[in-house]
C-alpha cells in the first residue's frame, strides 16, 4: 500500500481516538468532574462493578475494539515513521514493516478477545 | 516523513534539537516524546487491563499492583501527554490542511515567513493543552 494511503489512515486513526480516548479519559479519570458518567454504581471508575457493567454494554465493547485498533494502528505507524527516519537499509526496514504488523494484529487479535470476553470468564471455565 | 531521498544524517540528534528552528520546532519534538509515552502505556494497559478476564480476585490484584503515587503520577502524565498530543495533532491536522498558514505571497525583500501566521494557534495549542492538564490535574489530586 502506498505510504500516502497509510498517512491518511494515520490521520483518520487519530481522529477516531480522539473522540473515544477523549471519552475514556472522561469516564476514567474525569469522574470528579462528571461522578456518574457512565459509573452505573458510582465511586471508582475502575472498580469491578463499574467495570463488568461498562464490560456488558454493546457500545462500550464496540467502542473498545475500534479504540484499539485505531491506537495501535496510529502509534505503531508513528513508531515506524521514527524508526525509518533512521534510514534502516532495504532489509531492516521490511523487517520493521513486517514486524510491526505481526505486534500489531496479534495484539489487536488479544485485546479485542479480552473486550468481547464475559469479564471473568477465564476464572469460570478453569483457565 | 522521510524517505531515502532526503536522509535524517542528525539522527536522534536531528529529533531533539531545533536548531534555528523555531517554538514549532520543539512542539514536534514534544509530540513526539509524548506519542512515544503514550505507545508505551497504551502497550502495557492492554495486559494490566486482561486481567478482567480471569474475575473479580484477579482485576483487584492487577488494580493494586498499579496503585500508589507514583502510578498516580505515572497516569497523571499519561493524561497531560494525551492532552498535549490530541490537542497539537489537531493543529498539525489543521496546518496539513492549509489552514492559518496563510495565503502564499511573492518572495519579496525582507521575507516574510508563514512562520508568524502559524504562532497565534501554537499559542492557543499549549493554551488549552495547559487548562486541559491543570483541569485533569485537580480531578486527579483533589476530587478523586
Amino acid at each position: 500500500m502506498r505510504d500516502r494511503t497509510l498517512w491518511t489512515w494515520h490521520i483518520f486513526a487519530g481522529v477516531v481516538i480522539l473522540v473515544f480516548l477523549g471519552l475514556h479519559m472522561t469516564i476514567m479519570h474525569l469522574n470528579g468532574t462528571f461522578p456518574t458518567f457512565n459509573n452505573p454504581f458510582g465511586g471508582e471508575a475502575e472498580s469491578w462493578r463499574n467495570v463488568t457493567a461498562r464490560a456488558r454494554s454493546l457500545f462500550f465493547t464496540v467502542t473498545y475494539v475500534v479504540m484499539l485498533g485505531a491506537a495501535l494502528y496510529h502509534g505503531l505507524f508513528g513508531l515506524r515513521g521514527i524508526l525509518l527516519e533512521l534510514n534502516p537499509g532495504a532489509g531492516l526496514r521490511k523487517g520493521i514493516n513486517v514486524g510491526l504488523s505481526m505486534i500489531g494484529l496479534a495484539l489487536f487479535a488479544f485485546g479485542a478477545w479480552v473486550a468481547v470476553t464475559a469479564p471473568g470468564v477465564m476464572s469460570r471455565v478453569g483457565g | 516523513m522521510e524517505s531515502h531521498a532526503h536522509p535524517n544524517r542528525l539522527g536522534i540528534r536531528g529529533w531533539v534539537g531545533g536548531g534555528r528552528w523555531g517554538f514549532e520546532r520543539y512542539l514536534y519534538t514534544l509530540h513526539r516524546i509524548t506519542g512515544l509515552g503514550l505507545l508505551t502505556y497504551f502497550l502495557l494497559h492492554i495486559f494490566v487491563t486482561s486481567a478482567r478476564v480471569f474475575g473479580p480476585a484477579s482485576w483487584e490484584r492487577a488494580m493494586d499492583s498499579v496503585s500508589g503515587p507514583v502510578f498516580k503520577a505515572g497516569e497523571y502524565l499519561v493524561f497531560a501527554a494525551f492532552a498535549f498530543h490530541a490537542v497539537n495533532g489537531i493543529r498539525l491536522g489543521l496546518i496539513e490542511l492549509g489552514f492559518a498558514v496563510g495565503r502564499p505571497i511573492e518572495p519579496i525583500y525582507p521575507y516574510a515567513t508563514s512562520v508568524g501566521r502559524q504562532r497565534p494557534l501554537a499559542l492557543a495549542v499549549m493554551l488549552i493543552a495547559g487548562v486541559l492538564a491543570v483541569w485533569g490535574g485537580y480531578n486527579f489530586f483533589f476530587l478523586d
